[in-house]
């Protein structure tokens, strides 16, 4: 932000006041900026620390590396290198409905805003019920209906639910009513396209951002998703890493008094919830440059 | 433009264009159907049935929503989640829309990404994980804001998490995890904004806060409505905030606090699957109807 750029003495009456309100929007900005972040870097801190640092110690200190190692070493030795195999499933059940998930979505959005077809207001409002709907109470359903399949157990138990996804489909019908031209896709039609090609030579190339999106969001959804994993898939060699963390959870003496030996400590517990969180900055830090690129602007000029 | 001369020139050759367009949508949602009826439709059908049958699977009319309604802790959490409710949309329709157009004004290129990431973060820790954070955060023995703690007169978690205070906590929690995601999502949307809309706004002479009333927010009025349908089911369903702080606080605070909380006990304590399917059809019906209000009200399903 440039707020101490301006040279006084040569402006006009009216920049003077021009100054504040760019300063307190400024601060307004960075105010949040801590709310959003300040919990993260405590997160962050914790797991330096030993469980009696953690208490005593100043909120916002570093521990040492030696305790973080220490936290290392005792979260991987829980059940032999349990955490890393649930990294591995999080990623494999994650990235199967993702594929799936854009090549039936992005399709779908698009008829739904740019064609008009018999069944397209039913579809559009269906999404949006099962959209609303409790999505606690959907899970006793799908495990009947998954169960009757003999899908339990199985990676597809999950990987099917995930790959349903209406808020993508809802995500890119907004994004082709509101930033495509329908001319444009009447243009190309004119110029003989056949209907599949205009989705993929003209369409599909200006929804990179809202692919990008759906992208995103549909794998941050199925990596953090606990309750479904944790009916479908109740092997502990099957459970992605989210409800691997809360099974460490309950082994954390101070939330749960009766466990024993075994404990895992608080320090730990933050470096395991951590871990199982990264995977999920690292995607929107690398996915950021296509998910706000406003690449549309100027594509139908008069 | 382009529209009058195809509208004029072609009207011969227009059915069959439709008809070949409407051909290729329906081809182009078949994948998406299926897979909206294996795990939307026929789940919720699943759910609605539950709602109207006994154990047994017998026809029972509206038993089970009396069942649910008798229960002494329903109003209660009925008047709880409709005071957070208000809480949340409110918060989250004036901070996300602010902080959206702050961003797109002010900060340009590195910080506004920097700040884009950052807002962000605590998107990644949805669910549980988020709520772990937050029990620390307004514990005043480990917390990093202790002095805003004491300076807002709380010197214990229990004074912390006294019953007043919970709608603005869950909101608190639920804006921190929740805001990142569609502060990104608002600010692609402004980005789509066309240059030449924006530019012919400056010339007449509209500032900063004409510019948004006038022109931007009109046009993020569909992402608004969608953001609003959607808090407004996620909150109606608020579960795990409670849930983890009553665990945290032994019961003592955010026990039996929301609906969804209700539906849980009736589920997986008390076994009666039936109860807990009429509470959520209830809370089915309600955010459909507030949903319904906002389309009808927006356009919201408009082709154009």
């Amino acid at each position: 932000m440039r707020t101490e750029t301006p040279a006084p003495r040569r402006l006009p009456s009216g920049a003077p006041r021009r100054l504040p309100p760019r300063l307190l929007a400024g601060s307004v900005l960075a105010a949040f900026a801590v709310f959003f972040v300040l919990p993260v870097l405590w997160l962050v801190l914790a797991t330096t620390k030993t469980d009696r640092q953690l208490v005593h110690g100043s909120p916002l200190s570093f521990g040492s590396w030696g305790a973080l190692r220490a936290n290392w070493d005792a979260l991987t030795a829980f059940q032999d290198d349990a955490v890393l195999q649930w990294l591995g499933n999080s990623a494999l059940y994650a990235g199967i409905s993702l594929v799936v998930t854009l090549c039936v979505s992005v399709p779908a959005g698009y008829a739904l805003a740019m064609t008009e077809f018999r069944g397209r207001r039913a579809l559009l409002v269906s999404t949006l019920v099962v959209m609303l709907m409790p999505n606690a109470t959907l899970v006793v359903p799908l495990f009947l209906e998954l169960n009757a399949v003999n899908l339990i157990g199985t990676v597809w138990s999950v990987v099917l639910p995930y790959s349903f996804y209406p808020f993508g489909v809802y995500l890119t019908y907004i994004y082709f009513t509101t930033a495509v031209p329908k001319d444009l896709l009447a243009a190309a039609r004119i110029d003989g396209c056949s209907e599949f090609d205009v989705f993929r030579r003209v369409a599909l190339p200006l929804a990179t951002p809202v692919i990008a999106l759906v992208g995103f969001f549909s794998f941050a959804a199925n990596w953090t998703n606990y309750f479904l994993p944790y009916v479908m898939l109740p092997e502990n060699d099957q459970m992605p890493v989210q409800v691997g963390v809360t099974s460490l959870l309950s082994n954390v003496p101070s939330f749960n008094p009766t466990v024993g030996s075994l404990a895992v400590e608080r320090p730990q517990l933050a470096l395991a919830t951590l871990i199982a969180v990264a995977p999920v900055l690292i995607v929107f830090l690398f996915a950021q440059r296509f998910l706000v690129s406003g690449m549309l602007a100027g594509a139908t000029k008069e | 433009m382009t529209t009058a001369p195809t509208a004029a020139g072609s009207t011969g050759r227009r059915p069959r264009g439709a008809a070949r367009r409407s051909r290729a949508g329906t081809a182009f949602v078949a994948g998406y159907l299926v897979l909206l009826i294996a795990f939307g439709v026929l789940p919720t059908g699943y759910a609605v049935y539950f709602a109207f049958t006994s154990a047994g699977g017998t026809f029972t009319g509206f038993d089970n929503f009396v069942t649910a309604a008798r229960d002494f802790r329903f109003l209660d959490s009925v008047g709880h989640v409709a005071v957070y409710l208000v809480c949340w949309l409110v918060s989250l329709v004036v901070f996300v829309v602010g902080l959206a157009l702050l961003l797109h004004r002010l900060a340009a290129d590195g910080t506004g990404k920097a700040l884009r990431f950052l807002y962000y973060v605590p998107g990644a820790l949805a669910g549980a994980a988020g709520v772990l954070v937050w029990l620390f955060m307004l514990d005043p023995t480990v917390s990093p804001v202790r002095p805003l703690l004491a300076a807002l007169g709380f010197d214990t978690f229990g004074e912390v998490v006294a019953p007043g205070n919970l709608p603005v906590l869950f909101t608190v929690i639920a804006f921190w995890t929740g805001a990142g995601g569609w502060i990104v999502v608002m600010y692609g949307a402004l980005n789509n904004i066309p240059r030449d809309v924006m530019e012919a706004a400056r010339i007449d002479g509209a500032g900063a806060w004409q510019t948004a009333r006038r022109v931007q927010i009109p046009m993020l009025r569909k992402w608004i409505v969608y953001m609003v349908i959607l808090a407004f089911a996620g909150g109606a369903q608020l579960f795990v905030e409670p849930q983890l702080l009553s665990l945290a606080s032994v019961g003592v605070a955010g026990r039996d606090y929301s609906l969804s909380q209700l539906t849980y006990d009736f589920a997986f304590q008390l076994n009666d699957v039936n109860s807990a399917a009429a509470i959520s059809v209830e809370l089915l019906v309600v955010s459909v109807s507030a949903a319904a209000l906002f389309v009808a009200r927006s356009g919201f399903f408009d082709a154009d």
